[in-house]
């Protein structure tokens, strides 16, 4: 019965979601295609607004009204997620084998419980334990993630930790189960950058000891390079590229990466001039049937009004792109000047 | 916990000294107890006699001084009405209005919190429809109105309870029932809209996350915060019912308590009934109240002693 060694763990496919709202119905994902592997460190990046955490939500089953999942598929280990039929199944993966790491840690944890008690709570409803050895083992779990005096820890609330310190809860709750995958969720955009830092550095040293799979969303690409194998890029509900974390930062192939890339203002050159991408996203409410950044490209043409599929980039191990015209530079190639400039 | 209570229990004897300093202020020196209480044929002696008897002839702060002794001891004077200790009125009555808050109160919070959890798990559903409904039609329902449509329904139509008056348990129904439908309309919309706002906080998200199950995302996570808001209106439907809906359920159902008693010492102008009356009251109040803050205490972890 076990499925194909190499199959990749989680593997979603043509996944669409839609939100119903008084102005109509957005389309929040329209197609998504993304799998990861075991071990493989994946990185979503994309403007905000473009699907990151609707595709994470997705996985973990908290889509719920007004929004739902209209097609497509998320398998885990070959298994479907959604189909009804396996419903208990999918809540017993979700929170042991696969587990997420929400943005903001100041919400993501209830106020009136011990932050001990919800660490434990994940160790009992997964793994059976009682809750003496649940309350034991979530000691060594705070210890793992980095706070100091556990026993102390364990006991306080919520509202008398940092934000880092419950952004690290978060992450003890999220491995408690030593999970295959995780999720982060914009792990440290809520944090200080010091504490940035010391956050994705444990997510990463996690990752290597206990061989995790992680899906990482940022729209921070420098977080990005040092962390990822692999970088998929969504824009307006869709994934317009893949590749390497390598091939995507230096031989971007879609004009929205490159876009985006060229708007990221990199330590090492700090004379150059921080450039941005004119115009906005299109509305997810009434999306345009072709590429979705015909508005904004550079290098659109008549073709582009009709959607480029994803599709593997020749002489590419595994990079692909949904995109007609894919130059290595659509920016300066371009007849049109690019967006405005901004002094830095 | 206990510094606090005892802390609270300082600000609550304040505030009942400023209670009785209100009415002293109200009786003395803005009202005349000797024309209220004596009969319109009272000779200008009999005025006299009557106000040399209750210290009425002294001056203001000494007549205050006395006053608050007799506070301290819980002498209230004699109810002219009933012609015993005022005090002695009141410990008798007492009971019957705190079984009456009890019971309908008690009921509107346990109906509440399972009807407005279940009304809330399909917003728009028909169950949520006729909570919502239902949860309006009894906020704006007059509760004499309410106690005499249940008299009529269930004492002259089914016959199958007694109208008004004390006695068994088949005396309490309905005025509790009166008392605990609006409370209970309230609460329940309450429970309602907040247990949607719980559902869509973060941390349930997060909770849901975990796989928890669904129960347990709802009793474990989500009701517990509800608690708080919820504390808030019930403390404060108790205290409403002390202080005035009492007066209306009891005065229907002619229930001896002491909202029934409060309008019959207005009627017959027994002001030392009334103030014996009034006094207790307030007293109950700031107790509630001082129960609350302990019970927020044990429910919010962000709630500091002070
Ligand atoms: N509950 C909801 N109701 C209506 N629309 C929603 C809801 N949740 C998400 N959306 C829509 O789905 C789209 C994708 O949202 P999502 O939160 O995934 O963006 P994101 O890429 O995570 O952005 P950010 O970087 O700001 O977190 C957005 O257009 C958003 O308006
Ligand atoms: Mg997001």
């Amino acid at each position: 019965m076990s499925p194909a060694a190499d199959r990749p763990l989680l593997e979603i496919e043509r996944l669409e979601v839609e939100f119903d709202t008084r102005r109509g119905v957005v389309r929040g994902l329209r197609g998504v295609d993304l799998s990861i592997g075991r071990g493989e460190t994946l990185a979503i990046v994309g403007e905000s607004g473009s699907g990151k955490s609707v595709t994470a939500q997705a996985v973990m089953g908290l889509i719920d009204v007004p929004g739902r999942i209209v097609g497509g598929d998320v398998r885990w280990k070959g298994h479907s997620l959604l189909s009804r039929s396996r419903a208990r199944q999918a809540r017993d993966i979700r929170g042991k084998e696969i587990a997420l790491v929400f943005q903001d840690p100041m919400t993501s944890l209830n106020p009136l419980i011990r932050v001990g008690q919800q660490i434990s709570e994940v160790l009992r409803r997964h793994l059976g334990m009682t809750r003496a050895d649940a309350d034991l083992r979530v000691l060594d779990l705070l210890e793992a993630v980095g706070i100091p005096a556990p026993p102390r820890r364990a006991k306080q609330y919520p509202h008398e930790l940092s934000g880092g310190m419950r952004q690290r809860v978060m992450i003890a709750m999220a491995i408690a189960c030593e999970p295959e995958l995780l999720i982060a969720d914009e792990p440290t955009t809520a944090l200080d950058v010091t504490i940035q830092a010391q956050v994705l550095e444990l997510i990463a040293g996690l990752q290597e000891t206990l061989g995790l799979s992680v899906l990482l969303i940022t729209h921070d690409l420098g977080v990005v390079a040092g962390l990822c194998d692999r970088v998929a890029v969504m824009y307006a509900g869709q994934i317009v590229e893949t590749g390497s974390a390598e091939d995507v930062f230096e031989r971007p192939a879609h004009p929205y990466t490159q876009g985006l890339i060229r708007s990221t203002p990199r330590l090492d050159d700090h004379m150059e001039r921080l450039v941005s991408i004119d115009g906005a996203p299109p509305s997810l409410l009434a999306p345009p049937p072709g590429c979705a950044f015909y508005e904004r490209c550079p290098i659109a043409e008549a073709r582009c009004a009709t959607l480029p599929p994803l599709i593997p980039i020749p002489n590419r191990t595994a990079g692909s792109v949904a995109c007609w015209r894919a130059t290595t530079n659509a920016w300066d190639s371009a007849s049109v000047p690019p967006g405005e400039l901004r002094a830095v | 916990m206990g510094r606090f209570i005892l802390r609270r229990l300082g600000q609550g004897f304040l505030v009942v000294l400023g209670v009785s300093l209100v009415v002293f202020v109200a009786m003395r020196v803005f009202g005349d107890p000797a024309k209220v209480m004596l009969p319109l044929s009272a000779t200008t002696e009999q005025r006299a006699e009557f106000e040399h008897l209750i210290g009425l002839d002294r001056p203001l702060p000494e007549q205050f001084v006395t006053f608050i002794g007799e506070l301290a001891t819980l002498d209230f004077g004699d109810s002219l009405w009933q012609r015993r200790p005022a005090m002695e009125v009141v410990f008798e009555r007492l009971p019957n209005t705190l079984m009456l808050v009890g019971a309908g109160l008690g009921f509107a919070m346990i109906m509440a919190l399972p009807l407005g959890a279940l009304a809330a798990l399909r917003p728009g559903g028909i169950i949520d429809r006729v909570t919502v409904i239902g949860g309006l039609v009894g906020l704006s329902t007059p509760q004499f109105w309410l106690g005499l449509l249940l008299i009529m329904l269930f004492a002259v139509q089914l016959r199958i309870l007694p109208t008004s008056g004390i006695g068994g348990v088949s005396h309490l129904i309905l005025p509790a029932l009166t008392l605990a439908l609006p409370s209970m309309a309230r609460m329940v919309l309450l429970v309602r809209s907040q247990v949607i706002d719980e559902l869509n906080q973060q941390y349930v998200k997060t909770a849901r996350a975990k796989g928890l199950r669904f129960h347990q995302v709802l009793f474990g996570h989500a009701l517990r915060n509800v608690m708080i808001p919820f504390i808030t209106l019930a403390g404060w439907e108790v205290i409403s019912a002390l202080a005035g809906y009492t007066v209306v359920v009891e005065s229907v159902f002619a229930w001896p308590g002491l909202g029934h008693t409060a309008i019959q010492a207005i009627q017959r102008n027994d002001l030392f009934l009334l103030q014996a009356i009034v006094f207790t009251v307030a007293i109950a109040i700031v107790l509630v109240n001082i129960l609350l803050d302990v019970i927020y205490k044990f429910i919010d972890p962000r709630i500091k002693l002070a």
